[in-house]
This record gives C-alpha cells, sequence and structure tokens, in this order.
C-alpha cells in the first residue's frame, strides 16, 4: 500500500464497497452501513502497522469492521439471534414406491455459472437479510466474501468449527428459500 | 434422506463440499453419494445455492466519498506512508 495516489484510490474503492455491502447486510442501515465503511478505513490506515502478515490483510480489513459495525448496530433490524436447527431444513418426502421422491424444487434448470437475475438477487438478499445475525455474518463472511474456514473463525473470534457448523445451517437455510421460490 | 448415512451427509454436507472433511469420512460419503439418488439431488441444489451466493451483489453502492471524507482517509493514508518510509 506504499504506492501514489492511485493506489490509494483502488485500495479505498475496493475496500470500501466490500466493507459497505457487509456492514449494510449486518445493521440493516445504509447510514450506518456508509459511517462503518469510513470508521474502518480510518482505522486501517491508523493501525496498520498491528497487520502482522500482509497477505492476510482482508481478513484483518473484515475484522475490524465487524468491531465497528457491532458498536454501531444496537439491536439488529433484521431476524432476532436464535439457534438454527438442523431439523428444520430436512426435505420432506413425496410419493410412494418408485416414484418416492425428495419434495424439493427441480434445481437442474439453474446453470452452475451464470449472472443471477433480479428476482434471483432479491430472493437471496432476502434469504440472507432473513438469517439470524450469528448464521448471517458467516455466509457473508464464507460465501458471499469467499474468505476461509480460518479467516473467518479469527474475525469472529470463534473457532472453526463453530464456523462451519453456522455456515452449514446458514448455507440450508439459504438453500430452503430459493427452493421455495423456485417451486412457486 | 431417511437412513443414517443419508442423515450423516445431510448434517455434514456443507464440510464435504468445501473438502473440509477427514479423508476416510470423505470417502465414505463419495461412495454413498455414489449410489443414492436424493442425495445426489440435495447435494446438487445446494452446490447451486452456494453458487448463488458466491455470486450475491447487493447492487447498492455506497455514495461518493464527500470531500472532508476523502481529505480525512488521504491525511491517514500519508501519515501511514511516512512511518513505512522512516
Amino acid at each position: 500500500m506504499t504506492g501514489d495516489a492511485t493506489a490509494f484510490d483502488e485500495f479505498v474503492e475496493t475496500f470500501r464497497t466490500r466493507i459497505f455491502q457487509y456492514s449494510y447486510l449486518m445493521c440493516g442501515q445504509r447510514e450506518d452501513a456508509e459511517e462503518v465503511s469510513q470508521e474502518t478505513l480510518m482505522k486501517v490506515f491508523e493501525h496498520f502497522d498491528q497487520l502482522r502478515e500482509p497477505e492476510r490483510i482482508r481478513p484483518w480489513v473484515f475484522r475490524i469492521a465487524r468491531n465497528v459495525c457491532s458498536m454501531k448496530r444496537r439491536r439488529s433490524v433484521f431476524a432476532p439471534t436464535a439457534e438454527l436447527s438442523l431439523d428444520e431444513f430436512r426435505p420432506n418426502w413425496k410419493g410412494d414406491g418408485e416414484d418416492r421422491r425428495l419434495e424439493i424444487a427441480d434445481w437442474s434448470s439453474l446453470p452452475d455459472e451464470q449472472a443471477i437475475s433480479g428476482e434471483m438477487s432479491r430472493i437471496l438478499r432476502q434469504a440472507i437479510e432473513d438469517l439470524p445475525d450469528i448464521y448471517r455474518t458467516v455466509i457473508l463472511l464464507r460465501d458471499v466474501e469467499e474468505l476461509s474456514t480460518d479467516e473467518s473463525a479469527e474475525i469472529l473470534g470463534v473457532t472453526t468449527d463453530v464456523v462451519k457448523t453456522r455456515l452449514h445451517r446458514a448455507r440450508l437455510a439459504v438453500r430452503q428459500k430459493v427452493d421455495e421460490a423456485l417451486r412457486k | 434422506m431417511t437412513n443414517n448415512e443419508c442423515k450423516d451427509v445431510f448434517a455434514r454436507l456443507s464440510e464435504y463440499l468445501d473438502q473440509e472433511l477427514p479423508d476416510d469420512v470423505c470417502r465414505q460419503f463419495d461412495a454413498h453419494i455414489g449410489s443414492c439418488s436424493p442425495c445426489v439431488e440435495f447435494v446438487e441444489s445446494l452446490k447451486k445455492s452456494i453458487a448463488l451466493s458466491r455470486q450475491f451483489q447487493l447492487g447498492q453502492q455506497p455514495r461518493p466519498l464527500q470531500e472532508g471524507e476523502r481529505e480525512q482517509l488521504l491525511e491517514a493514508y500519508q501519515r501511514l506512508r511516512q512511518s513505512l518510509q522512516r
């Protein structure tokens, strides 16, 4: 990050957008997300000497963002904190004998790699917002930001096993919401 | 999704897809999924759901930096550069 104004602008642009998205989905308020983005970037520049491993800058920045976000967010505007149980997401069966099959949507119509539609984006956003905080933060870090399990555990101050457990339940919850939408 | 093997797969499917399972458990899952069409169907649906999350974009950008905000950040950045050059 020891470059000129271009390096500064690129760094700010890249991280500001990512922090904004994460904090908007955690805080639920645009204004809070704007403030979290600015405060996080200030702390990044002010405490850069505390970054021990420069290659781990993304988890370090997100750890700061998460802390700033926690201070900002008195109470979630989204779902209350609650534990999700695996049983909630176990699919039902339909039919009998050889016709017996899972009661889930036909996902084969969804291509693996394709820009997601506006409608699907809306469904996903709602599914993510509906998650209790402790699950929402994990799916945002692991799947949306594509940070590793270790990095996410470090950011959240929990064990990797906790990250894995919460991530799986969050994914199942999101899958179920998308499945319901696909069946309509 | 009814027998114990299906339940085991369901409970640890994310670890399986993320290649975070111990090798022996992963081999057991491979063998089971290879012969269980409901599990295949469910695995595919979760894989696609994860792929959707990875493509997710909020669709809203932060507002442009206000002049005062940019100045504040730039000053902090310049202080950082000076300290790194010392």
